[in-house]
């Protein structure tokens, strides 16, 4: 039976909670309720109040109580509704969880969910992609599922990890993709990007979301005669720049792409990377496809022209291939 | 968790009970001006010292008074003025002055100054730069406690202008919610850098946030020993009991500037002198006395065993060498990525 990437993440967070006591969720109605995106259905009633903890409406509470768990030997799963009230947990997160092993050598194993992502019209503050805040801090590890078996492979790698881990949750793919999962278990390791599309001319390199309007790009350009390498990287941080890098050598192109806004997203950071490791091996400029520097739009027209999609990545890859 | 010290050996012609304690806070409050007292006067001075200095001279009594009565299986969460919450815990001061210093052997091994600093063996949780940071965090310890079956209580410290946090709200209120095993310390020194507690809040008092939170919360004079252990008993019993999280207001005054290098111009003249009269280690020697609790001239030795303990100590931290620049990029993570 086919999963989707919402009970993916169900079944990791389950799975978990069955095999270490110590692993416990707490956020704002998640418990009877069930989470405002049913992630947490039917947790409640299974492993009770003391494992499922619903919480009054703050996230640095949320985050603070987490760390202080985790500090303790829990392994704390904290939801934030959505990944744009992250913000108001900031600095427990940025500051406290991020540097404590740095500091004074204190493991704070938590995981922070944060559904995040735009498609849904849910305007602009329930469809950012706020991850680069945190991949811009040394100590936290940020991880960014595109499919199901990886949601799944990667909770339970997080759960199990000793560092903090912000976990972003795309909410357009929620029940939009499934997938066969493997019956027995599995984890997917932090830390490794993926080649999801083998191909000779051109590396596009995304996560999340834009993984699938990546291979849909790939798809149409194939009928054109291209042959299209599609890197999936997963984890944001630490960053797997070897995959990545061995995928441009290959091809010696690179589109990047991101959901995320432009300045000072993921492609600035991997296109430093790139030519720092193999410009020699490049046949054209690295190219960016990503959100314009805005705040996410609610009107579709609006928020249509402000997310990429297939057409565009067509049209930069185009461009790219020809040159 | 051995590590924890056991107090100082005590004569054993002293009435115990509350003798003893008298001198074990004595000890304790002495031991903490005196290390102060070297670190913003003399290592700072001399650039021993290169970040910042903020000492809690006059309000000693208020870590002694509290972490005393922290168990093993209890959690601390001291802020910048309650160095002998970390003495009593079992950090000894020469590594408290090697952290001071950058020095390898701080617990820090070098990454952070002062007071931030911490050892989960110990029980004892670094505070952040952030103020109230620590609050939600004591509510997560004190959760974890429950959790884990254990009777802990989670001792959570700061300061009066740190209530103005956001975090200091959404933390007590969870707390509160869960009814957790919280003992929320408030130093009142009545000054948040510069600005008054006037300037800080409008009720009169920390402790009247205390309804807000359906929380008992009592208000106690933090520059006498003997009052704040006691009351810090009484919150003790309660958050022990299950009854849920418990603030303590100590009243006192910061009797420095906020920091070594602020000369606190903007203290009205006279305050020192005011609350000079009221310092907490002359106070519990006075008590000490009249109870017969120790004897005239008892006091003079503890302080020359307390100038060579320090001495001892500056010279231990001294030795300690400053941490290789090759271990620059170490302990981002569990495992090097
Ligand atoms: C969130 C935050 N803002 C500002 C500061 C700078 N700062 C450090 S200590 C301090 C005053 C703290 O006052 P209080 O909480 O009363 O503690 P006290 O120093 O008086 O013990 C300030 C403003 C800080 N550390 N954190
Ligand atoms: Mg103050």
């Amino acid at each position: 039976m086919s999963t989707t990437y919402l009970e993916a993440i169900r079944q990791g967070l389950w799975e978990e909670m069955e095999r270490d006591p110590n692993v416990f969720l707490l956020g704002e109605d998640i418990g009877v309720y069930g989470g405002a995106f049913k992630v947490t259905a039917g947790f409640f009633e299974h492993f009770g109040e003391k494992r499922v903890v619903d919480t009054p409406i703050s996230e640095a509470a949320i985050v603070g109580a987490s760390i202080g768990a985790g500090l303790m030997g829990l392994r704390p799963v904290a939801e934030m509704q959505f990944a744009d009230f992250i913000s108001c947990g900031f600095d427990q997160i940025v500051n406290f969880a991020a540097k404590c092993r740095y500091r004074w050598g204190a493991s704070v194993p938590m995981v922070v969910r944060a559904p995040s992502g735009g498609g849904i019209h849910g305007g602009p503050y329930h469809s950012q992609n706020p991850e680069m805040w945190f991949v811009r801090t040394p100590g936290l590890k940020v991880v960014a599922p595109a499919t199901a078996y990886d949601a799944k492979g990667l909770i339970k790698s997080a759960i199990r990890d000793n560092d903090p881990v912000i976990y972003f949750e795309h909410k357009g793919l929620y029940r939009r993709i499934k997938e066969d999962l493997p019956a027995e278990e599995y984890t997917v390791p932090i830390g490794l990007a993926k080649v999801v599309r083998e191909g000779r001319d051109l590396s596009i390199i995304t996560y999340g979301a834009m993984v699938w309007v990546a291979l849909e790009a790939a798809e149409k350009l194939s009928a054109e005669g291209a042959s299209v390498e599609v890197v999936d990287l997963r984890t944001l941080l630490p960053l797997d720049r070897e995959t990545v890098c061995a995928s441009v050598k290959k091809t010696s192109k690179a589109l990047l792409l991101h959901e995320d806004t432009r300045t000072g997203g993921m492609a600035g950071e991997l296109a430093a990377s790139i030519s720092e490791s193999v410009f020699d091996y490049l046949d054209a400029p690295i190219l960016r496809v990503t959100a314009p520097d805005t705040p996410v739009p609610y009107s579709p027209p609006l928020e249509d022209a402000f997310l990429p999609n297939a057409e565009k990545v067509v049209e930069k890859a185009r461009w790219l291939l020809r040159y | 968790m051995s590590a924890i010290r056991a107090f100082p050996p005590l004569s054993s012609d002293r009435a115990g009970g509350q003798a003893e304690l008298a001198h074990t806070c004595l000890y304790y409050m002495a031991l903490m001006r005196e290390l102060e007292d070297r670190i913003e006067r003399k290592l700072y001075r001399q650039g021993k010292i290169v970040g910042g200095v903020y000492v809690g001279r006059g309000q000693e009594a208020i870590p002694v008074g509290t972490a005393l009565l922290a168990g093993e299986d209890d959690v601390l969460l001291p802020a910048h003025r309650d160095m002998a919450a970390f003495l009593i815990r079992g950090i000894p001061a020469g590594r408290i002055l090697a952290q001071y210093m950058g020095r390898v052997d701080g617990p820090t091994r070098g990454r952070e100054g002062n007071m931030h600093m911490g050892d989960m063996k110990l029980n004892l949780v670094s505070i952040i730069s952030a103020l109230a940071a620590t609050v939600p965090v004591a509510a997560g310890c004190a959760l974890a406690l429950r959790y884990q079956g254990k009777n802990g209580v989670a001792f959570s410290y700061f300061g009066d202008g740190a209530t103005s946090r956001g975090d200091w709200h959404e933390g007590v209120n969870f707390a509160s919610v869960q009814k957790l095993p919280v003992v929320f310390i408030c130093n009142n020194n009545q000054y948040a850098y510069s600005t008054p507690l006037s300037a800080q809040m409008a009720c009169a008092n920390v402790a009247d946030r205390g309804p807000a939170y359906n929380m008992p919360a009592e208000i106690v004079d933090g520059n006498d020993v003997f009052a704040v252990h006691a009351a810090t008993q009484r919150a003790v019993a309660h958050a022990r009991a299950g009854l849920g999280p418990y603030l303590l207001e100590c009243k006192t005054f910061r009797m420095t500037g906020h920091s070594a290098h602020d000369a606190a111009h903007y203290v009205p003249s006279g305050m020192f002198d005011e609350w000079g009269k009221l310092d907490p280690i002359t106070r519990c020697e006075a008590r000490m006395l009249e109870e017969g609790w120790a004897g005239a001239g008892e006091f003079e030795h503890l302080r020359a065993a307390i100038r060579q303990e320090v001495d001892d100590a500056v010279a231990w931290a001294e030795k300690s060498p400053y941490p290789d620049p090759a271990t620059l990029l170490d302990d981002v993570y569990e495992s090097p990525q």
